[in-house]
């Protein structure tokens, strides 16, 4: 047993959920300390999920103040002026939070989350940069892995349609349910099926995956990748590496910007000895363009970070090794190991 | 996707959301941002506190107020320009008829039950609406889409039926910890706090009981002044002693089967139960009666733990005479409800005992509730998941990019790399007897079945018709209505009490049957075939209804005769996924030309982005080849 037990009020409250992952995930939960920084449409549902499940703080930091961007897909926001006048995302975000469950502590950290030092990252459990830039995405997850406690990083970035998410867990150990027909049994039948499988606790197995850091899994060479990959790996990599050179934030590019993006695709590709249909240019196109993100696509990316965080936490379920694509226009949503391995 | 186009469809769109649940918050939130500016949106249902885990549009404020109500009031605290018209209504009501549906662009569901999305399908069907269909379970998330003509109608493929369990199962030869819920709920539930004057099979004897029961009704009847712990006792003594004996007595029942123990309350329980006795008076002044609870009496805290023989015991015991001290009012009119605590306390203590006795694994009071009361595990990610996956569907239907419409599974562990798998839908099946007309056939004994039965059964219950009519030939055998005067209404009851061979328009081998719903618009051809026996463990109803073709069930079978546990007895309510296992059928774009220019440099052919969903034994076994 893990400390105390769930308060009455808890377990009403939990009711439902305790009973697709069990109370013992649920207290886990409720002591963990989630960091986001970034906050646009998929961090406002990915935050929205978290406090929802009961974890035990949140801490927002974006000092973006609020504008017509965000007010758009960021469902946390009232659109009224005298609310939101001066203060930051982070602020505003973190009323609404509280608001959706009072028994979870959300608070705003103010300033540069690159420039925060080490030690600050030892509070948290876990930590979510959206919409980052390539620097503070490594420098961050370079500081997690010092610590010795074992802080889950994760990333996420949705543009136009599409998004993607990354998942560093370090070396992470787990258990997990080793049934695989279960989920094959679409219908009413596979939730009775799953629930059963609930029960028997005694087939639990134990399992061990050993995670890449961010820096590893954006490095990796192209050409030993399998073809089949999901083409926005690559395309985000160029995405990358295009608002770094040029100093721009997420999100800020337009149609006029494609030339230098396809440029820096095509030295890209060239350095990986790969063709240049390896990136397929639309993409790039759609992802440039589409700086608004798509609600329903926020809604899905959101859901499957915050059901990683939950599994990281609560240390049950196979979690996602290592990024998840999903992309609106084909309606796949797909799990990538990428790694150095496929060079080994 | 070209946004100016998809924009103005998207404004001009006039929706219609059923179900303002887990689903239906999601759900509402996101039509909103993705620019819908009119959403109507129909749910019967009031606010509960487990509802907010998930529904996050609701706060504790607003338990007890009406969901639809408080979802739009939300909603439009972020979207104020936007018009959300909300009915709090259920949206079997006939004001909710073809022409009411007839006004909607697309229709989307966030229900949890399979009546009513059978209904709404129908309606849809009629008013020529699609229809975005969903449903979500713990990790576990579906939708789909329903075009009239271009795609399945949701009863194409056969949504399996509630699990009924036959009567002998339950009162004598349980083996499953459910057929004991059932037991404690629908028999000795019912028997002692329910209406009396219900049947109740919970004495179903064997052969030689004889005169005896006369004096087993006297045994749950309480005399005025008899002491409550007595009583219990005695009830206690009956139905887990006395019963089991007497169905031991039966030799031939338990040839191939493990013998039940007799259990007895002087062997489990003290003589003398004055401790209990003393708080449950000490509690008489200020316990207010909805939150009484045996538990707390006991000192149990915790509803994850595990009983022993025991505490079940003592659970039953003292919630029995916690009903008779101070819910004295109630008695003869409760049914159960999961969130009345002290008939869950009841319920599962006295579920345990019987397990206890028939050798069954115990469960705890958590557990035994969620069977009970058919509770259904739920979190708000995949709701929020599936709402986006709605919301793209939706948005398809409203450009009419056919060729793009997805069923889209949302899965717990990847499946060929995939946690989201969208797959073309299948065409109509043109042997559905909802959306293509296939006559159906009953084979059903003519002499011995009455009207009500086929009504119940079959009418309602498998075809799912809400007002329904039936006809033989010329002759109105049966309906359902407001406007009916007196005399119609006695004879349709006089009919339904008769044989359906002793009806004025005798019913018999070979006749046809018209059984409508005119809500629904739906007519369906019954030819009736006479059958003198029916095997009562696997045709408990009586019946058959048969003629439509099922999809070929792949790996079906053993999912619904699984031994789950969380199944539910004679009435189901079930979960809120919905469509089930798709099999090997013509897939849409077989038909249509290949008229989808496909980038040069996008490789992948059709067969690697669609998955075809196969025998789940199949693709298992391929899973682990390729690991």
């Amino acid at each position: 047993m893990d400390g105390e037990e769930l308060t009455e009020q808890e377990t009403a409250l939990y009711d439902r959920q305790i009973r697709v992952w069990g109370a013992n995930a649920q207290r886990r939960l409720t002591k963990s300390h989630i960091l986001v920084s970034g906050i646009k449409g998929t961090v406002a549902e990915f935050c929205k999920n978290i406090v929802l499940a009961g974890v035990g703080s949140v801490t927002l930091m974006d000092d973006s103040l609020v504008n017509e961007e965000a007010l758009n897909a960021n469902f946390l926001i009232p659109p009224d002026e005298n609310a939101y006048r001066g203060k930051t995302v982070a602020e505003i975000c973190c009323d609404s939070l509280k608001d959706f469950n009072p028994m979870v502590l959300v608070s705003v950290e103010k300033g540069d989350l690159s420039a925060r030092s080490t030690e600050f990252f030892e509070k948290f459990d876990v930590v979510v940069i959206g919409y980052g830039s390539l620097a503070t995405k490594k420098a961050v997850n370079e500081k997690c892995r010092k610590l010795s406690k074992r802080v889950a990083f994760y990333t996420v970035d949705c543009r136009d349609s599409c998004g993607e998410i990354f998942v560093d867990l370090q070396d992470y150990k787990y258990t997990k349910v080793p049934c695989m027909m279960l989920q094959f049994c679409m219908s009413i039948l596979t939730s009775l099926l799953w629930n059963f499988q609930q029960k028997k606790l005694e087939e639990k197995v134990e399992c061990e995956l050993n995670f890449p850091s961010f820096q590893e899994a954006v490095s990796v060479p192209w050409k030993p990748i399998p073809r089949r990959t999901a083409k926005l790996y690559f395309a985000m990599r160029v995405i990358e590496v295009f608002e770094e050179n040029e100093g721009r934030k997420h999100g800020q590019c337009s149609l006029l910007d494609l030339p230098t993006v396809l440029e820096i695709k095509k030295k890209l590709c060239e350095a990986n000895t790969v063709s240049e249909s390896h990136v397929p240019d639309s993409l790039l196109e759609r992802l440039i363009t589409g700086t608004i993100e798509f609600p329903p696509a926020c809604a899905i990316v959101g859901g499957i970070l915050a059901q990683e965080v939950i599994k990281a936490v609560s240390g049950k379920g196979e979690p996602l090794n290592n990024f998840f694509y999903y992309d609106a226009q084909d309606g796949k949503g797909v799990m990538e190991n990428i790694s150095n391995s496929f060079t080994s | 996707m070209d946004t100016q186009q998809q924009q103005s469809s998207i404004q001009g769109a006039k929706v219609l959301m059923v179900g303002a649940g887990g689903i239906g918050c999601e759900l509402l939130k996101t039509l909103a941002l993705s620019g819908f500016q009119d959403i109507h949106i129909i749910d019967m249902d009031t606010i509960e506190v487990s509802n907010l885990n998930r529904q996050f549009l609701f706060r504790r404020s607003h338990v007890g107020q009406s969901k639809a109500k408080v979802a739009r009031d939300a909603v439009l605290r972020f979207r104020p320009h936007i018009n959300i018209r909300s009915y709090h209504a259920n949206v079997k009501n006939p004001e909710f008829d073809v022409d009411f549906f007839k006004q909607f662009d697309v229709v989307l569901n966030g229900l949890d039950n399979l009546d009513a999305r059978r209904h709404v399908n129908r309606l849809c069907l009629a008013a020529d609406v699609p229809l975005v269909e969903s449903g979500t379970t713990g990790f576990l998330g579906q939708v789909t889409v329903h075009v009239k003509g271009k795609t399945e109608c949701y009863e194409c493929q056969t949504k399996p039926a509630p699990k009924t369990y036959p009567v002998c199962t339950i009162t004598s030869t349980p083996t499953k910890f459910v057929h004991c819920i059932v037991w404690a709920k629908d028999l000795l539930f019912a028997k002692l706090f329910g209406d009396k004057n219900q049947d109740n099979d919970l004495n179903v004897r064997a052969n030689n009981a004889a005169s005896s029961s006369k004096e087993t009704e006297d045994v749950f009847e309480r005399a005025e002044d008899e002491d409550i712990d007595q009583y219990g006792r005695k009830i206690y003594d009956h139905v887990f002693g006395y019963n089991i004996e007497a169905a031991l007595s039966n030799e031939e029942t338990w040839k191939n089967r493990r013998r039940p123990r007799p259990i007895y309350s002087k062997e489990v329980l003290p003589e003398c139960m004055s401790q209990q006795n003393g708080s449950t008076q000490n509690c008489s002044a200020t316990d207010d009666d909805s939150t009484v609870s045996a538990m707390p009496l006991l000192g149990l805290k915790n509803p994850q733990e595990l009983w022993g023989l025991t505490q079940n015991s003592l659970v039953f015991i003292e919630a029995l005479k916690l009903f008779f001290a101070k819910r004295k009012k109630e008695i003869g009119h409760l049914t159960f409800d999961k969130d009345d605590q002290l008939a869950v306390e009841f319920v599962t203590a006295a579920a345990n005992i019987r397990a206890e006795s028939f050798g069954i694994p115990l469960h705890s009071l958590f557990e035994a509730k969620g069977i009970a009361g058919n509770i259904v595990h739920a979190v708000a990610t995949t709701n929020a998941i599936v709402a986006g996956l709605i919301v793209i569907e939706a948005i398809k239907v409203l450009k009419k990019d056919a060729d793009k419409y997805r069923m889209t599974y949302c899965l717990e562990h990847p499946s060929r790399k995939m946690l989201l798998m969208p797959v073309e839908p299948f065409e109509p099946n043109p042997a559905c007897y909802v959306c293509s007309k296939t006559p159906l056939v009953l084979e059903i004994n003519t002499r011995k079945s009455k009207l009500r039965d086929l009504v119940d059964k079959i009418v309602t219950a498998k075809l799912g018709m809400n007002l329904p009519l039936v006809m033989h030939g010329a002759s109105l055998l049966y309906e359902v209505g407001d406007d009916l005067d007196a005399i119609m209404v006695a004879n349709y009851n006089a009919n339904l009490e008769k044989s359906l061979s002793e009806l004025p328009s005798p019913v018999i081998n070979g006749s046809i049957l018209t059984v409508e719903d005119l809500q629904q618009e739906l007519s369906c051809k019954i030819n009736v075939k006479h059958r003198e026996e029916f095997d009562e463990e696997k045709e408990p109803e009586g019946m058959v209804l048969s003629g439509w073709t099922q999809s070929p069930a792949t790996n079906g079978e053993s999912a619904s005769t699984s031994n789950n546990e969380n199944e539910k007895a004679v009435d189901v309510t079930e979960s809120s996924s919905g469509p089930e296992m798709a099999s090997k059928k013509r897939r849409l774009s077989e038909t249509q030309p290949e008229n989808d220019k496909k980038e040069t440099e996008n490789v992948e052919s059709d067969d690697d982005e669609l998955m075809e969903i196969e025998n789940p034994v199949m693709v298992s076994k391929k899973k682990k080849r390729v690991e």
